[in-house]
């Protein structure tokens, strides 16, 4: 049952082959089974996922279901739950309980999904392999020795293992996209603001958005049109009506263009996967798309220009977490002033990568280097935007691989933080710019997934998702499943 | 050696809204510490600001009150720094691009002269909550009600050169805040409070000296003699050879003196950056026309509609449309009565101004109404009562006694204007004091004065006074 997608599910919960708590039992027992070896989840919320599937089943008892309606789903630890423990995979947020509900979780609370948990991620969804939760590095469901991607690594790793039928994401830099390129799934990041941000535990407010980490294209259409629309609470939220995604995917294929920077093949990709992405490219020219070869001028300053802004942001929005109001407090010293006080709170509460963003962030503002690293980042930004921009003039999607490599060993990086952030060299540009952005499996390397990565203009994720549902039905890549989980 | 004083002032006017300026959340004073702060200001995780569009239709009827230009496109920015009473850790506010810059308003000085002072900037941003370092045993309380308040800071240029202008200045945005119902003034409660920018240089020179930030002061009298104190304080400084050093000061009015903030709070360097997650605030030309359609008569408009209206001299125009409240007693009480309109100023300068202050009323809750005060002015231009009868008359009101016409009848307190009566009065009195009479027969003029007083004492004030005078010339007559 757990090999079936979101969409086969919903299929079976409407035509009663299954109800919402046969199902419900059904993943949590393999969440006991997988979830500990996998480290994939930091809570779960058994007693209010059944007692979910309970309404879930008279709604579908009363023909007033969605097509969400009893589908177990699990959270990233990101996104806020009334009542619920919301740690941000932080020590800081250890004792942290929301007495809110973010929006996205709310709407699918509504729509009759049902939470299985939180699932683990890095702190702060600062990282790329998962390895700076507090809670633990989450293991990758095709390799335990490796990383499954971060920093949703923990709702990559329960997907990719079926203990949840799709898992909800967020994506700052690639955090939805190259997780799910690693570990054989697909990953959407919506065009920024196309989902509310509220009740998601800010990075960088200004690349920050919510997404979905599934087994299918379809499955994220489903969701995405429950999750995405204009959010009064969420000032950057686009007021721009949500289009039936799951019902457009199915149309049929158009003719189109992909773009495809040559400058993505070269040295810094692993040549296995470059083949794979290469063949996934002539799967697609097979089913209709024409190639053309592009160049963004301007991307090779994606990374650096990210590791301004994106700490920038960090290092204001995580200024709240101080220990007055909530959040970890340290032991009090005797006499102990107002400044000591903020630096136990804070130095006990974060982890080292997320103290170096920090200070990145805090030096990029200061005075005297604002101009120099702030500013110029900025300028870079905005040339990559009109680098997209110009892009799409000729082509309706722009494609490439999702990640440099397939996953990498557990501690193979954590002491080489460039090479960690190159990870997401072919994933920040969307960020930066945006844009509207999806990862589907194409191929194995070394008997490991990887990633397909497309970017599509602002609010076109009904055609992104359309591209990527035809690939599907023309490839199995996605279907497969780690032996162990199947 | 001439010195001069060179002043600008930052004034924080807490907006009126209902809510918060990105929350939603109640703005109410008083309330239980803590109660009005919703999740957005305890900074939660997850939590978003939104704006709210009456803080910015506000910010736009101050700038076009003042002459301001108003930004197309204006921005809000992180001001980053730790405080408890900081929810989040920055405050938002705007740095670059604020609302509203360039504007001017006109100050009347006490010697009636007319200082213009340049508005550099006014710009949105929110309050930050209250610490409180009394009542916790060796702790400090945080009350947050007051974190996310709309306030609007009010830049000025360094136009104003002494302590008297600037507490001239002040009250004249005080007034004009009020005019426009964009704050409440309450400088008790804070909603009206500001930092002072003070330095001193030679006469004659046109550099700036090195300036001293005086912080928070929250009311008139203080800006005025913290102004003055650290005027003192800088040019004995310089006068002895050493410097002023840039630095924030706080005032202590219990000492009378001005000293160095606690070195923690300066030197921040605040990290100023656009805040992703609030759009710039567009204004178009109908919000800014809608704005302009609702201000109000503003007070120099005012003024001179007093002076060319009414007659008035400038002095009273100028006092009476300080308050538009007081400008609009003034107003009803002038267009009710038959009196002429100098004499309802004096009325409402004098009698109602002084009884209001005596029982620390506002004029909202005042106890003689426009109406009453200008049947009685009609009472005293029809020759009911005197002038002196009337003040007794206003006091009487005043406590509760009756309306004008009711206490007049109860205590029997019409004029006697029939010259029978008053020929009868005037005889008794130069039958009971032939002295006087005889100073007045060999030339002392001033005699007479006395002679009136006695027959107004003998009529219980009740004569009217100008026929006691003709009676009495008439009967001593040559």
């Amino acid at each position: 049952m757990h090999t079936r997608t979101l969409a086969q599910l919903a299929d079976d919960l409407r035509a009663r082959r299954v109800s919402a708590t046969e199902l419900t039992r059904h993943y949590l027992g393999r969440i006991e089974r997988f979830a500990g070896k996998l480290n994939a989840f930091i809570t779960v919320t058994a007693d209010q996922a059944l007692a979910q599937a309970a309404v879930a089943d008279r709604r579908l008892a009363d023909g007033k279901a969605t097509p969400l309606t009893g589908i177990p789903l699990a959270h990233k630890d990101i996104f806020c739950t009334t009542g619920v423990k919301t740690s941000c995979g932080s020590r800081m947020l250890d004792n942290f309980v929301s007495p809110y509900d973010a929006t996205i979780v709310e709407r699918l609370a509504n729509a009759g999904a049902v939470m299985l948990g939180k699932t683990n991620m890095d702190e702060f969804a600062m990282g790329s392999s998962n390895e700076t939760s507090f809670y633990g590095p989450v293991r990758n469901p095709w390799d335990l020795s490796l990383v499954p991607g971060g920093s949703s690594g923990g709702s990559a790793a329960a997907v990719a293992a079926r203990i949840a039928a799709a898992a909800t994401a967020t994506d700052t830099g690639g955090s939805i996209r190259q997780p799910a390129a690693l570990s054989g799934i697909t990953g959407l990041k919506p065009t920024y603001g196309r989902v509310s941000r509220y009740g998601m535990i800010a990075f960088a407010s200004s690349l920050d958005q919510a997404g979905v980490l599934t087994q299918t294209a379809e499955d994220a259409a489903l969701l995405l049109e429950a999750m995405a629309g204009f959010d009064e609470r969420d000032s950057t939220s686009l007021d721009d009506p949500v289009p039936r995604y799951s019902q457009l995917i199915h149309e049929p294929w158009e003719k189109l263009t992909i773009g495809v920077p040559e400058s993505f093949f070269d040295d810094g990709l692993e040549p296995e996967n470059a083949a794979a992405v290469r063949a996934a490219l002539a799967e697609l020219e097979k089913l209709g798309a024409k190639l053309k070869s592009i160049e963004l001028k301007y991307i090779h300053l994606s990374v650096p220009a990210y590791y301004v802004v994106a700490p920038a942001e960090a290092s204001s929005n995580l200024s709240r977490f101080d220990g007055v109001r909530f959040g970890h407090r340290a032991k009090r010293a005797a006499g102990e002033d107002l400044t000591t006080f903020y630096m136990r709170n804070r130095g006990e509460g974060f982890g080292a990568e997320v103290k170096r963003r920090i200070l990145t962030g805090t030096y990029v503002l200061s005075a005297g280097y604002f101009d120099a690293y702030y500013l110029q980042a900025q300028k870079a930004r905005k040339l990559i935007s009109d680098d997209f921009a110009r892009a799409f003039r000729d082509v309706d999607f722009v494609a490439g691989p999702t990640s440099p490599s397939p996953a990498f060993g557990i501690g193979q990086k954590t002491n080489d933080p460039i090479a960690m952030y190159l990870n997401d060299v072919y994933t920040i540009g969307a960020n930066l710019a945006g844009l509207p952005a999806i990862s589907i499996p194409c191929g194995f390397v070394r008997n490991l997934p990887v990633g397909l990565h497309l970017v599509a203009p602002p609010l076109a994720e009904a055609r992104l998702l359309k591209v990527a549902h035809h690939f599907q039905r023309a490839t199995d890549w996605h279907a497969r499943v780690p032996t162990s989980y199947a | 050696m001439q010195w001069e004083t060179v002043i600008g002032l930052e004034i924080h006017a807490q907006l009126a809204t209902k809510a918060k300026i990105f929350s939603g959340a109640s703005t109410q004073y008083g309330a239980a510490p803590n109660s009005q702060a919703s999740l957005v200001d305890l900074g939660y995780p997850g939590t978003l600001p939104v704006l709210n569009g009456d803080c910015v239709s506000m910010a736009v009827k101050f700038g076009l009150a003042t002459g301001c230009e108003i930004a197309r496109r204006s921005v809000f920015a992180r001001k980053n720094y730790f405080y408890p009473d900081l929810p989040k850790g920055y405050q938002i506010s705007q740095y670059e691009l604020p609302i509203v810059h360039g504007g001017k308003v006109d100050v009347v000085l006490e010697d009636g002269s007319t200082r213009t002072v340049g508005i550099v900037r006014a710009h949105l941003e929110e309050d930050a909550g209250k610490s409180l370092h009394e009542d916790f045993a060796g702790m400090s309380g945080i009350d947050l009600n007051r974190a996310g308040t709309g306030l609007l800071e009010i830049v000025s240029a360094p136009d104003l050169r002494s302590a008297a202008e600037a507490g001239a200045y002040m009250r004249k945005i005080h007034a004009l805040v009020r005019y426009l119902e964009i704050c409440d003034g309450n400088m008790q409660e804070g909603s009206f409070r500001c930092d002072a920018n003070v330095s001193v240089r030679r006469m004659g020179e046109t550099k700036l000296g090195t300036r001293a930030e005086l912080k928070n002061l929250n009311s008139f009298r203080f800006v005025e003699k913290a102004i003055e104190i650290e005027a003192h304080r800088q040019i004995e400084l310089i006068e002895s050879g050493r410097k002023v050093v840039q630095e924030t000061r706080l005032y202590d009015p219990d000492r009378d003196e001005t000293r160095p903030m606690r070195s923690k709070e300066e030197a921040n360097d605040y990290r100023y950056f656009p805040d992703p997650d609030l759009l710039p605030v567009s204004i178009d030309a109908e919000l800014v026309a809608r704005v302009r359609a609702s201000l109000p008569e503003l007070p120099d408009a005012k003024r001179e509609r007093f002076m060319r209206d009414y007659a008035l001299p400038a002095y009273d125009a100028q006092v009476l449309t300080v308050e538009r409240a007081l400008a609009d007693y003034f107003e009803a009480v002038a267009k009710a009565t038959k009196a002429a309109p100098k004499i309802a100023a004096n009325w409402v300068m004098g009698e109602l101004t002084a009884a209001l202050h005596r029982d620390g009323l506002e004029l909202r809750a005042t106890r003689v109404s426009a109406a009453a005060l200008a049947s009685l002015l009609d009472r005293i231009a029809a020759g009911t009562i005197s002038g002196k009868i009337a003040k007794e008359v206003f006091e009487a009101v005043w406590k509760g006694e009756g309306t004008v016409d009711e206490v007049i009848e109860k205590r029997g307190l019409v004029q006697i204007s029939d010259s029978a009566s008053i020929d009868k009065l005037v005889a008794d009195v130069i039958a009971a004091n032939p002295t006087q009479v005889e100073q007045f027969r060999a030339g002392k003029q001033q005699v007479l004065g006395f002679l009136v007083g006695q027959v107004m004492k003998a009529s219980r004030g009740k004569a009217n006074p100008q026929q006691v005078n003709d009676a009495l010339r008439k009967q001593l007559g040559p």
